[in-house]
């Protein structure tokens, strides 16, 4: 079988534990590394830790099982406490956002949109905490702040959904229900209820960003596997002082599309890519029901409507029903 | 350390091969499906038909044969028996083929509640003391009502009893307004949505789209009808989760997926639609002059074991015709042979308006 076709990794390499760099004398102490696991070792770094936590990461954790445990005994008291039925229908089982004639009100009965406000609260922050933590750690290494920024980009979508667009709109109701399948169902009631958002030209460049994602993924990760031999996985070291295997990799991209991404630049495409996917969705939701009513007609509006014959179905509240 | 190729590889496939196959044990429909396509094309507006169970569809919704037609002429039913208001006008002949066909749609066999004897006191075929009676006879009338002002939904195929009975005396498929939550009202209680819900193709949608729309007249349209919001364009999710369940339920009934009356690239749009949705449309307005002028008003007539939970009737919906088909029982004409069920001609209905029956 050829070796590119693994699955796993195929070399584990074990050196002593590794505690990492030393921090700045004004963070917290970290754990001390946990040991190896060879079942790691097959998907990643064999090293298990060290682990930092921090404020932020301990406050981020349990603000997060706050508004877990709010979605779950919501939806196990929905199903009177039956952990058979809580199993059985789980996917079904939701935690909504409060009832239209709540509009934006802060105060309202709990089983009536409270939870999913507070539960809302509680996510949102440890999101929040969970990035700023993303920020100190990378500081404190060195880093850029990169993955920061990426992760703010998915949090513009969440806070899209759940927050902005619904002050904007003057109601909790319009935000995402916390459920497997009514998360989905608010999805396409979302789309039918103003006018298709396949028309939505920031929701189809969302979709080019996330496509476009998947494609430069596979491409760069088929790259690299392909010149595995020749040394390609040091793609740092290649970034700057190019090898056989960098060399080839450009060539062959060269020599099938007649231009290649270097060693720096795909991970700058994958890097915009992957946030422009949130973002120009994020920006996509934000103008619908605030600016456009009915992508359907914004489109016929601006003719990149494709026409089809019409059928001669007569609009029957014209004519009205016998009674 | 060594690794042995063989294993891995096996590991691999074994684990794409669970990823598959638990992908395909909750979607796949065995093969084979056929595509027929509807609308224009590239609009992807195609008829998804399995032949194995359309067999099955098949078989469940036949039309039972026609007994030879009955002589209009002669005696008429009201000159002969008492206590015939609706049927009165029928020759004595026609009276006794629909009275017979009737027995064998709703109380099939022979017995104490069976047979004559499910909606006639034994001995006394003219009395009223059986509720059966009393329903029996509002469903006549509303019949009547579906084979002649509902013809905009009924067209000429018509509805007789077995259009919803089909040999039962209470509908397969009937609904009653549920209790609402009574759970904790401090944590959520169980809700209006949120299960598994069988009337709208097993999605999360609200649980009752029957109240609002088939006994109500709630609004159904909710897209925006301006590129634009406009002050009276406010339309929340939540409604428009009403009316998927409803239109869910629809296709669930009719068998058919969204396409059948939509382009739904513009679901709002006439222009659009193929002309199924305006019968659609109509029969959503008969189903509401069904359950608000016939069924609910034999409230008070019915005992307790025939009523919902709230007291309310055991109502219809799309699938108590439909069961499953687009056309019921693939568009059979059964009103072609049971011209009984047509409405008296105008002439003769005169005689016997009188009071309006209940």
């Amino acid at each position: 079988m050829a070796e590119y076709q693994y699955l796993f990794t195929r070399i584990q390499v074990r050196g002593p534990l590794y505690p990492g760099v030393p921090l700045p004398a004004e963070d917290e102490p970290r754990s001390k590394p946990f040991g190896f696991s060879h079942l790691a070792g097959k998907l990643g770094d064999a090293q298990i830790g060290p682990m930092y936590l921090g404020t932020y990461g301990v406050l981020s954790l349990m603000l997060g099982f706050i508004a877990f445990e709010i979605i779950g005994l919501n939806m196990l008291a929905s199903v009177n406490w039956n952990p058979v039925l809580f199993v059985r229908d789980l996917f079904w089982l939701s935690l909504d956002p409060p009832l239209p004639q709540h509009g934006l009100r802060l105060m309202m009965p709990m089983h009536e949109g409270g939870w999913w406000l507070l539960a809302g609260a509680c996510l949102t922050a440890s999101l929040l905490l969970w990035c700023a933590r993303t920020y100190a750690r990378a500081k404190s290494l060195g880093l850029g702040t990169h993955t920061t920024w990426a992760f703010m980009g998915a949090i513009w979508l969440f806070l899209v959904l759940g927050f902005i667009r619904p002050i904007m709109m003057g109601s909790w109701s319009e935000a995402v229900p916390f459920g497997i399948f009514s998360h989905l169902d608010w999805t396409a009631a979302f789309s039918i209820r103003y006018g298709n958002l396949f028309y939505n030209p920031f929701h189809a460049l969302s979709i080019v960003f996330l496509y476009g994602s998947v494609l430069i993924f596979a491409m760069h990760g088929a790259t690299i596997l392909a010149v595995g031999r020749f040394g390609g996985e040091r793609e740092v070291e290649h970034t700057i002082d190019r090898g056989t295997a960098a060399e080839r990799a450009g060539l062959f991209w060269r020599w099938t599309m007649g231009f290649n991404a270097t060693y720096e630049s795909i991970h700058r495409w994958a890097w915009w890519f992957a946030i422009l996917t949130p973002v120009t969705g994020g920006i996509g939701i934000l103008l619908t029901g605030t600016l456009v009513d009915n992508w359907y007609l914004w489109a016929m509006d601006r003719g990149f409507v494709a026409s089809y014959p019409p059928y001669d179905t007569v609009n029957p509240y014209l004519q009205g029903a016998p009674r | 350390m060594r690794f042995n190729t063989t294993n891995v590889t096996l590991l691999s496939l074994a684990g794409a091969a669970a990823v598959i196959g638990f992908g395909l044990l909750f979607t796949f429909e065995r093969l084979p499906v056929q595509t027929v396509q509807g609308g224009f094309r590239g609009t992807s507006m195609g008829r998804v038909d399995n032949p194995r169970t359309a067999v099955v569809m098949a078989a469940a919704n036949q039309a039972p044969e026609a007994p030879e037609a009955a002589d209009a002429t002669g005696e008429r039913a009201r000159e002969v028996y008492e206590n015939v208001p609706v049927l009165g006008h029928l020759s004595v002949e026609q009276f006794g083929r629909i009275m017979n066909v009737m027995t064998q749609w709703l109380y099939p066999g022979e017995g104490d509640a069976v047979g004559c004897n499910g909606c006639h006191v034994a001995g006394n075929f003219a009395s009223d003391d059986k509720y059966q009676k009393h329903v029996a006879r509002r469903m006549i009338q509303m019949t009547m009502a579906l084979n002649s002002e509902w013809t905009p939904h009924t067209a000429q195929t018509g509805v007789t009893c077995w259009t919803c009975h089909r040999g039962q005396s209470v509908p397969a498929n009937v609904w009653h307004e549920a209790p609402r939550s009574t759970g904790p009202n401090f944590l959520t209680g169980p809700g209006e949505q949120n299960r598994p819900n069988l009337a709208a193709g097993l999605s999360d949608l609200p649980l009752d789209p029957f109240t609002p729309y088939l006994m109500g007249a709630q609004e159904i349209r909710m897209q925006g009808a301006n590129q634009h919001p406009r002050p009276e364009s406010r339309q929340s999710i939540q409604q428009t989760e009403w009316t998927y369940s409803l239109m869910m339920h629809m296709s669930t009934s009719l068998g058919v997926n969204c396409t059948f009356c939509h382009n739904s690239r513009a679901f709002a749009n006439w222009e659009e639609s193929p002309p199924q949705r305006a019968l659609a449309w109509q029969g959503i307005r008969m189903v509401r002059d069904i359950n608000n002028t016939y069924i609910e008003s034999l409230r008070e007539r019915f005992p307790a074991n025939r009523l919902g939970p709230l007291g309310d009737t055991l109502k219809a919906n799309c699938t108590t015709c439909h069961q499953g088909v687009n056309k019921p029982m693939y568009g059979a004409p059964m009103i072609r042979d049971y011209p009984e069920l047509l409405p008296a001609p105008a002439a003769q209905r005169a005689e016997v308006a009188g009071p309006r029956i209940q």
